[in-house]
């Protein structure tokens, strides 16, 4: 086997230009082989998901919507380092640092917390970065299946702290849990 | 004449007409399911349960569209061109042997509208015709791509109905007559034509495929090169007219595919049938066996549209004059001599 025959892929087939015979030239045998394909097609399962009805199966290492983590006493963990808006590859994350009041102690874990803190979902690529950089293992992106809603505000799309936050509802119930266990 | 006879034949060239109007209506969704399941699709399934109010929400839709006039001075024959692919669609049914007679009330109804002698040629002559509808269309459509389309489908159905002919005239030197009655007829029980015939079925086959301008024939409306062929200017319903008549040739060309050739309403076991559960119940399965072939054949169609690429133009002249003709030529030479060997036990 000379060197330019050889393929890769096994799939490279030569051209032959020869000429048809009467019988072929009819395309009949060629017809009745591909007639063969596709009714095999009409028989093999669908591969269409029907959208509202069925949703596609997502993928083990799925990262869907942030969230801003509390601790076991149900305070934010954040502490307005501002890694996570460092490492964002798309810049997607804001933050306004404020110092925490004496008698704000049970709201924020340290003594810096992010008063204000958004992520702007059109930036946002769900890299998982910003979980990656967080020291204090504040943000989160969860297996939330809720996508982002189309709209035709770009305001809307800015998700702010009422929006990230953990509710607290459920910071009691992970704390429930835990001291069950 | 009696009047009985003309309400009979009103009544049934009504149920004809509604029947061809629901195939076609029909046809519209099957094609668009068939096409997806030969894709790995689902097709359309949101009308109705399975899709199946779809096509009355095409047919509004349709209806709903802007009624779009070119600039051209021909506005008469604009609106001829589709009335006319309509009209020849559906007079072919006129000729159809849709089952062998029925007993109602002590009265033989013949299950035909009318039974001319020349049946083939009355099928052939209202086929040649529906040239005109896509000739005229695209003619007064003043647009060259229309033109272009038209000139297409012009020479690619007059090469085509050479080939047909001679495939018939086998037909007919084996059957002795021109009258689908009798032909319809003289394959009873499993001796039905194909099996006498089977270089003139796939000839005639073929020509029908040619015939009704679907693919692999179907340069009039080849997208890719002529944006949409003869009814590029046409919108609203003229469109969906056009549409239509070409879902109705196609019910109709199975139709004639399956009287000629299948043996139409020709069953194994019919006279068992006929003996033990009377001629009324045979005959009315008798139509019921020819309804799945004809679904059968449409079906075929539309199997053959997903699998077949469109022929090239030269490719096509080359199929229908060099090999079909020549060929057909042969079936006819054969089938003359093999009568004459076996005289004429291969018939009736």
């Amino acid at each position: 086997m000379s060197i330019q025959n050889v393929s890769l892929s096994g799939k490279k087939i030569e051209v032959s230009n020869k000429k048809m015979t009467f019988l072929e030239s009819l395309y009949l045998v060629a017809i009745a082989k591909g007639l063969m394909i596709t009714i095999k097609h009409l028989f093999t399962r669908k591969v269409t998901i029907k959208y509202p009805e069925e949703t596609r199966e997502l993928s083990p290492v799925y990262r869907g919507q942030h969230m801003l983590m509390r601790d076991d006493e149900g305070r934010e963990r954040c502490t307005a380092c501002g890694l996570c808006a460092l490492s964002c590859p798309a810049e997607a994350i804001t933050m306004k640092a404020e110092e925490r009041k004496p008698e704000e102690k049970h709201l924020y874990r340290e003594e810096k917390y992010a008063s204000i803190y958004e992520i702007n979902m059109l930036r946002c690529i769900f890299c998982g970065l910003c979980e990656e950089a967080c020291p204090k293992q504040a943000i989160y992106l969860t297996k939330s299946r809720v996508m982002v809603k189309s709209n035709t505000d770009r305001e809307e799309f800015i998700y702010g702290k009422e929006k990230l936050v953990m509710p607290l509802d459920m910071a009691i119930r992970n704390t429930q849990m835990q001291t069950a266990n | 004449m009696d009047q009985a006879i003309i309400i009979e034949k009103g009544i049934f060239i009504v149920a004809i007409f509604a029947i061809t109007m629901l195939f076609a209506m029909y046809e519209t969704l099957a094609e668009r399911k068939i096409a997806a399941w030969l894709q790995d699709r689902i097709g359309p399934n949101r009308a109705g349960p399975g899709g199946i109010l779809q096509p009355l929400a095409d047919g509004l839709k349709l209806f709903s569209k802007e009624e779009f006039f070119p600039a051209t001075e021909n506005r008469f024959l604009f609106i001829c061109g589709p009335a006319i692919s309509m009209i020849t669609a559906l007079m072919t049914s006129a000729v159809i042997p849709w089952g062998s007679s029925l007993n109602i009330m002590g009265r033989d109804v013949v299950l035909q509208a009318t039974d001319i002698n020349i049946g083939i040629l009355y099928v052939f002559g209202v086929l040649s015709i529906g040239v005109y509808g896509i000739m005229i269309g695209g003619w007064a459509s003043n647009n060259k791509f229309s033109l272009m389309g038209a000139m297409r489908a012009a020479s690619q159905m007059i090469s085509y109905e050479v080939a047909m002919g001679l495939a018939i005239i086998a037909l007919t030197m084996m059957t002795q007559s021109l009258s689908l009655s009798d032909i319809a007829a003289g394959q009873h029980g499993w001796r039905w034509n194909v099996l006498y015939q089977p270089v003139g079925f796939l000839i005639f086959l073929v020509c029908s495929f040619a015939e009704t301008n679907r693919t692999p024939f179907d340069l009039a409306e080849c997208e890719a090169e002529l944006i949409g062929g003869y009814h590029t200017e046409y919108s609203s319903m003229k469109m969906g007219f056009y549409l239509f008549a070409e879902y109705a040739s196609m019910f109709i060309s199975s139709t004639v595919l399956a009287v000629l050739y299948f043996g139409a309403y020709n069953y194994p076991g019919m006279d068992w049938v006929k003996d033990n559960a009377g001629a009324n119940i045979a005959s009315i399965l008798g139509i019921g066996v020819l309804f799945i072939k004809i679904c059968f054949f449409i079906f075929f169609y539309m199997w053959i549209r997903w699998t077949v690429p469109r022929f090239r133009y030269d490719q096509l002249m080359k199929l229908g004059w060099k090999m079909l003709i020549p060929l057909a030529i042969a079936n006819i030479v054969i089938t003359g001599i093999l009568i004459l060997f076996f005289d004429n036990n291969l018939h009736l």
